[in-house]
């Protein structure tokens, strides 16, 4: 019973959506305020509507209900509570459902929080989100409708993939989402202000903190699958070049420019046509990203299955919301005010040449994912595009980028001496490079990535402290946004010590030991002191125990898995961890030898914490600029 | 701060608008692309880059009597299918009765490759199910596979007189594949083309 | 009493009839290195090859069987003096390109491999274009801007 009326409140969802989309937009082309009235009460309707969609889903996990086709698919009699939460979205159909949820929590907020703007502006920008909303509702109704029956009901579900029976997958689709999906606010605004015909200033100001938040969401998410990777893969990368997870990166790297640009926008009024361009792509690439990862058409492990049909549906809508945005970009962009000139050596051109080398990468982690496909279709063969490709390129379009972030918040807007900030700087440039050079000599088995981590991490560190200290010095004071900035800069300084750290020294070694042998690494020593079967709530585990030593004393007593799941037999390979500021210590667990004696593999990552933490940087600066102020100033104007 | 305008507003250039359409154009027909690929099941097969290339020399002993050796040597001068299996694959059971019934159509030697196998398992396996092969090469280690360009099992090669391999199926065989694509090169091999 | 059902329930899962699933004739065992180099040298190469079975993994990361088969024939081949572009070469000569994860530079993957450098430089020549447009608007002059208004 209760799954049909879960169908009845998405049909209801769709169709507050379809009106939600079609009235207020018409009201505002016609100037009728009553059709514009209705966007409102429509956003918060369809977060009503939605949520409780969501809710019998996932009440349907919880109770179990086999004879919910995706529940039967995705679950199992076994399976602990915890997991029957995230397996709402643990494959195609409530992933999606999550989706659209998270839109209508987003439509909902932008509806209560924008009493400052014109209402013409918002029944515009809900307008918008309220066309994404109707494809992705229609799209979910009509191809991938999770509360679809299974009769007669399944005796036992299939149980959902153990890869996702983990607390790091609990949390990682809701918080892309919320960053992907967040990308439509200022999509919306973007849209509202072609169709407007010009770009003010304010609804900029209005804007910012919204794509701040949903790009810091969307960093986490990101960081969060990627220590996931880590921890659960059983090899301790934490980065692949992986398909899905480029559709997960093109956005940010998008969203990086466009918080820039829209900075510049806001505050002197340059860069519109750019901002709005940038806002078209970061949501579009949103979009394509959800696209490729659901339609079948790349080979990737994380992909979810899907069939033809519901490729060509998204892609059609792809195609027209895509298309038509870019339409209206080339018809009214053109028409937008440009703002104050400004000089060579200023603030606008750095800013100008950052978003030049962000939307670079994109474009080239866009190729180098495409390109197999596009090898396929003009019949030129099969073709691997992998990690020594992103990885050298986007190394290559880094550095520029790496070398000029401490110039960024010095320079001044308009015009200003390159004399003067590079005296500022040199000092600082100079340590970084001694520091580098001391690196090297130091430990040179790290070779020049170990030092250059180095030497890049400390320039844009010192680089960005030094700002602060003079902001401190001169004013006594820095804004929440100068915060902000600080801390997403420094996150990149110690992203930066990670990944070319642990990519420069990190040592493995495998080998096959009975109980009580040791394997040596580095200045550790690993027992293997053999492996016990356990059983887990799901489960069937091999449990094994490693006594990790440094200097003769005892440092961790490890416990790496092999578990073998009840339901479908796959064998996962559970990693055990000790963490550390300085590094990691990773044992995982072969393959059993025969006697007693097992494959034994460990991992000394140097430094590898250090991306997530760079990472949660860069996120809490987003945030962090969200909360300025000058977002909460009341726009004086009520008239558009 | 203001500064005055130089310029009124203007339309975007042109040659942006044409690069920036045929991009959109050219990035939505890839996927179309891509989409109507996803539902073909032979979209992630590794074609084989052997096909015109001699086959790889091997010697390898007989199953049935391994005091025998066999291989391509032996093999020469009448083309032979080859077809990799083992006892351990689960689609190789799969094919077999389709494999059997082209085998006993008498139209080409159907070569056994016994891919990483227990000889006692793969005998056990023949003796359960049949065997369709005219004979069949034992390879446990696995040392040639790599050399056909192995990548699972079942697979299945045409290699004709010279030794020249001309066709390559990656999966399991089945009737239809043999109809429209095996028969066609077997006539093409047969008739010296 | 309440762990005895669940429990109960997982034995009679997991409880596997004697045959078992068959495998393939394998050796786990790890691969031994002669020394810290060659295991470097080993782990890079294994690292740019694609396992031709799976989904998207590197040779150094994948635990199929042909995957098992080709990490032995890449160390065989080193220990035969030969070089990573030879040892490349080889695979390829059996599994065509896709076997690499660095995609070989020639006429077919020219796009791949210069694309972004002639994004990059488009791009550049926009900015430039507009940086110098932008400049005509403001006089050259020597004060700066106050720092109040300098956020």
């Amino acid at each position: 019973m209760l799954p049909e009326l879960g169908q009845l409140l998405l049909l209801l969802a769709l169709t507050v959506a379809a009106l939600q989309a079609l009235l207020p937009l018409a009201g505002a082309h016609a100037g009728r305020a009553p059709l514009m009235a209705v966007a409102r009460p429509a956003a918060l309707a369809q977060l009503l509507l939605l949520a409780g969609a969501f809710a019998i889903l996932t009440w349907a996990f919880v109770v179990q209900d086999f004879s919910v086709r995706y529940v039967a698919a995705n679950s199992n009699s076994l399976l602990p509570m915890i997991y029957r939460y995230s397996a709402v979205w643990g494959s195609h159909e409530g992933s999606l459902l999550l989706w659209a949820l998270v839109l209508a929590l987003w439509t909902a907020a932008v509806a209560l929080c924008s009493r400052s703007l014109p209402q013409a502006v918002v029944a515009r920008v809900l307008g918008v989100m309220g066309v994404v909303a109707t494809g992705f509702l229609a799209f979910l109704i009509f191809t991938s409708n999770p509360f679809e029956r299974l009769l007669p009901a399944a005796v036992e579900g299939r149980d959902l993939n153990p890869l996702l029976q983990d607390p790091g997958l609990i949390f990682h689709p809701p918080l892309l989402y919320l960053g992907y999906v967040g990308f439509a606010v200022p999509f919306a605004f973007a849209i509202a202000a072609l169709l407007d015909g010009r770009l003010d200033a304010r609804w900029l100001r209005w804007t910012r903190p919204w794509t701040n938040v949903a790009w810091a969401f969307l960093t986490l998410g990101i960081a969060l699958g990627s220590w996931w990777a880590y921890y659960e893969l059983g090899w301790g990368g934490w980065w692949f070049w992986d398909p899905v997870e480029n559709a997960s990166f093109m956005p940010w790297l998008v969203g990086a420019a466009l918080i820039h640009s829209q900075a510049v926008t806001e505050k002197r009024g340059s860069f519109g046509g750019w901002t709005l361009l940038l806002a078209i792509a970061a949501f579009s690439l949103s979009l394509l990203g959800t696209f490729l990862v659901r339609s079948g058409v790349l080979t990737s492990v994380h992909a979810f299955a899907a069939d033809p049909s519901r490729g060509v549906f998204i892609l059609v809508f792809l195609g027209l919301v895509i298309g038509a945005s870019l339409l209206l970009y080339a018809l009214r962009a053109g028409r937008l005010q440009p703002g104050a000139g400004f000089r060579p050596v200023s603030r606008e051109t750095l800013l100008l040449v950052n978003n030049l080398l962000l939307a670079s990468a994109c474009a080239m982690v866009l190729l180098g994912t495409l390109y197999p496909l596009l090898a396929d279709a003009l019949d030129l063969g099969k073709i691997s595009v992998g990690p020594p490709y992103f990885g050298l390129l986007f190394f290559l379009l880094m550095v520029p980028l790496v070398a000029l972030v401490p110039f960024g918040p010095l320079l001044r807007w308009q015009r200003d001496q390159a004399s003067a900030v590079l005296a500022v700087l040199l000092p600082w440039l100079g340590l970084a490079v001694a520091a580098g050079a001391a690196a090297w000599l130091a430990a040179p088995a790290g070779g020049w990535k170990s030092a250059l981590g180095v030497a890049a991490a400390l320039w844009v560190g010192a680089g960005t402290l030094r700002f602060v200290w003079a902001r401190l010095r001169n004013s006594g004071r820095l804004t929440l946004e100068m915060w902000g900035m600080a801390l997403g800069h420094l996150g990149i300084a110690v992203f930066l010590v990670g990944a070319l750290l642990v990519e420069a020294r990190n040592v493995q070694r495998e080998v096959a030991l009975k109980p009580g042998q040791a394997l040596e690494l580095g200045e550790y020593r690993f027992v293997f002191q053999g492996v016990e079967e356990r059983p887990g709530p799901n489960y069937l585990s091999d449990r094994g125990q490693v006594q990790v030593l440094r200097k003769g004393r005892e440092l961790a007593l490890l416990h790496p898995e092999k578990r073998a799941y009840a339901s479908g037999g796959q064998v996962m390979t559970e990693a055990a961890i000790r963490p550390g500021l300085l590094g990691d210590v990773y044992v995982a667990l072969g393959e059993p030898l025969g006697e007693g004696a097992w494959a034994v593999r460990v991992h000394l990552k140097p430094f590898v914490r250090w991306i997530w933490a760079g990472a949660l940087l860069m996120a809490l600066g987003g945030l962090v600029t969200a909360a300025d102020r000058r977002f909460r100033r009341r726009t004086e104007e009520k008239t558009a | 701060m203001n500064t005055p305008q130089t310029h009124k507003p203007q339309g975007l250039p042109v040659v942006a608008v044409v690069i920036g359409a045929l991009f959109f154009v050219g990035l939505i027909g890839l996927m179309g692309y891509g989409v109507l690929r996803s539902g073909d099941a032979n979209r992630d097969v590794l074609p084989s880059v052997l096909i015109g290339k001699p086959a790889p020399e091997f010697s390898l002993p007989v199953l049935h009597d391994p005091s025998i050796q066999a291989g391509s040597a032996q093999l020469r001068g009448a083309p032979y299918l080859f077809n990799v299996w083992g006892s351990w694959c689960a689609a190789c059971r799969e094919e077999h009765p389709v494999l059997t019934r082209f085998a006993e159509s008498k139209r080409v030697r159907v070569v056994g490759y016994n891919w990483k196998d227990e000889p006692a398992d793969a005998l056990r396996w023949l003796e359960q199910f049949g065997n369709p092969y005219f004979v069949v090469l034992a390879d446990r280690e696995g040392r040639y596979a790599l050399d056909w360009g192995v990548t699972g099992a079942p697979e299945t090669f045409l290699v004709d007189g010279a030794g020249v391999i001309r066709w390559k199926h990656t999966g399991p065989l089945t009737q239809a594949v043999i109809d429209a694509e095996l028969l066609p090169a077997l006539a093409q091999v047969e008739q010296g083309r | 009493m309440r762990a005895l059902l669940p429990g109960l329930a997982l034995c009679l899962a997991l409880a596997l009839p004697a045959s078992g699933p068959a495998q393939p004739v394998a050796d786990p065992t790890p691969l031994q290195f002669q020394d810290a180099a060659e295991e470097t040298r080993f782990h890079a190469l294994t690292s740019e090859l694609r396992c031709v079975q799976c989904q998207n993994q590197s040779l150094a990361d994948s635990n199929a069987q042909i995957a098992q088969d080709m990490r032995r024939e890449v160390l065989a081949l080193m220990r035969q003096g030969r070089s990573d572009a030879q040892i490349k070469q080889f695979l390829v000569d059996r599994y065509g390109e896709f076997v690499l994860y660095r995609p070989a530079v020639h006429g077919q993957t020219w796009l791949l491999w210069f694309g972004p450098g002639l994004v990059l430089l488009l791009g550049a020549g926009v900015l430039w274009h507009v940086v110098r447009r932008r400049a005509a608007a403001v006089p050259e002059t020597d004060t700066p801007e106050p720092p109040e208004q300098d956020w």
